[in-house]
């Protein structure tokens, strides 16, 4: 079965058809990376996934999308559970004005987690699995603020991964990240695909050939192609997708 | 929209275009050395051999730059990587063609026998292989892979005429002793012509595995009983 299943899924904003009958499979503990123009649909899709365009007026979705079989848009859908299984790390690092400690803290302690020992633990563990523990680890009680672009968009990955998610959203995660920060984010996804599913949004095309197993193509709404990244990359089967994936598009 | 990619892939096809001519000229002046016996002509040869592997320098290194500062992918990786692959097999031609020129200047005067020539299918061997070499280039210049799969027959011919040399030559010698030594390096020849069509067929595979993304390479070229 596959971890997320998306089936037939349209969204509009307003008149606006923003997806059209998008169908996809994502199998658990792989790297899915969604590449298509500005405006193509999909950090849409992406942000359908843990339900964050449920607060945006006027939209309307139909179609499913499973998450290990459940349907995430069914009425006795909890989606503070939703968002605790399915993590998000978005374009700008937007760690919350509080310590590097407490930043981590934050999703285990509105968990209703209290144990101290544990939340310490939990912390080290989540920082180390970040590749962020040996620079910050004499720093815990230090702003957030006072680490750099790169490390602040790690510790938001460490934030995500703290509540222990089966699945984590990226949108352009290393989008606003010099070339070192980037490698590190990119290093660490491939680190982090042994514990969850990824799903990534980037328009960095090697980025996605170099992080993601899979790759799908949008392009106005339409999934033109998904397959392996492997192939989208060295012989994609749609004459739209070599356009895109070359720079000839337009 | 013209890419910067698109200007620097089209530099790189004019630069192996360019090449292909070289290596042809040296492949047909070899043929007009070896039949007329022409040292002076086999001495432009050997000259100009030097600008094939100056080409063939030039083109590996606007291949790794192609590589290294645009990051092609799909045809434009495949595109790529066939340039740099039949470049390679350009550069060994053009290496045959002077070996051939060399065994002329060797000669030293020796005239070669029009009629052991034609026995021996020398002519039809090198219009064969400038056959092949044309072909490619126009299929290579139209993308037209099915042309390119189609020259890779002719290398059997080539291989049939090679294989039947051997006996033609040695019945020459029996009966033309004091050219035993000659008819040994005249051989070489016949090999060079046979080695040119296995660097021809390679270039075919590169030319199909640029359009279509086939790899033709290491299939069907176990001949039957043969390992």
């Amino acid at each position: 079965m596959e971890k997320i299943l998306i089936r037939d899924v349209n969204f509009w904003y307003g008149d606006f058809h923003a997806l059209k009958n998008v169908s996809l499979g994502i199998e658990e503990r792989e790297v899915v990376a969604f590449i298509g123009p500005s405006g193509c649909g999909k950090s849409t899709l992406l942000r359908l996934l843990n339900r964050m365009n449920d607060l945006i007026p006027a939209t309307r979705l139909t179609g499913e999308i499973l998450l290990d079989g459940r349907d995430i848009y069914d009425r006795q859908e909890d989606v503070d559970r939703l968002r605790k299984e399915v993590g998000m790390v978005f374009q700008r690092p937007n760690p919350f004005p509080k310590s590097i400690f407490d930043n981590v803290a934050y999703g285990l302690r509105v968990n209703g987690i209290r144990d101290k020992e544990f939340i310490a633990h939990r912390v080290e563990e989540t920082l180390r699995g970040a590749a962020l523990w040996d620079e910050v680890k004499d720093k815990l009680k230090a702003s957030a603020f006072a680490l750099s672009g790169g490390q602040q968009q790690r510790l938001c990955i460490a934030r995500a991964m703290a509540v222990a998610p089966s699945v984590l959203l990226m949108d352009e995660p290393a989008s606003a990240l010099d070339p070192i920060s980037t490698a590190k984010i990119e290093e660490l996804i491939r680190e982090l695909r042994r514990e969850v599913t990824i799903v990534i949004v980037t328009h960095n095309m090697q980025q996605a050939a170099r992080v993601s197993d899979r790759t799908a193509f949008f392009y106005m709404g339409e999934m033109v192609e998904y397959g392996l990244t492997k192939l989208i990359f060295t012989d994609p089967l749609k004459e739209a997708t070599q356009n895109y994936i070359t720079g000839r598009f337009g | 929209m013209v890419k910067f990619i698109e200007s620097e892939l089209d530099l790189l096809r004019r630069e192996v275009e360019r090449m292909w001519g070289l290596v042809y000229s040296q492949l047909e002046q070899a043929r007009e050395a070896v039949l007329r016996s022409d040292a002076e002509r086999a001495r432009q040869i050997v000259v100009r051999e030097k600008r094939v592997n100056a080409f063939e320098l030039k083109i590996d290194s606007d291949v790794e730059d192609v590589i290294a500062l645009y990051s092609p992918v799909a045809v434009d990786l495949r595109f790529a990587l066939a340039m740099l692959k039949i470049n390679s097999n350009l550069e060994r031609i053009g290496d045959y063609a002077d070996g051939i020129a060399r065994f002329v200047l060797r000669s030293g005067g020796v005239s070669l026998d029009a009629k052991l020539a034609d026995d021996l299918r020398l002519p039809e061997m090198f219009d064969t292989v400038l056959f092949m070499l044309r072909e490619l280039q126009e299929a290579l210049g139209e993308e037209n892979a099915e042309k390119a799969a189609g020259v890779m027959a002719k290398d059997d011919e080539l291989d049939r005429i090679h294989a039947a040399s051997v006996a033609i030559l040695a019945d020459y010698t029996r009966r033309n002793p004091d050219r035993l030594e000659w008819s040994l390096e005249f051989l070489s020849v016949f090999r060079k012509l046979e080695r040119t069509g296995d660097h021809l067929t390679n270039i075919a595979e590169e030319i199909v595995f640029y359009i279509d993304a086939k790899v033709l390479k290491h299939k069907n070229n176990i001949p039957d009983g043969k390992e």
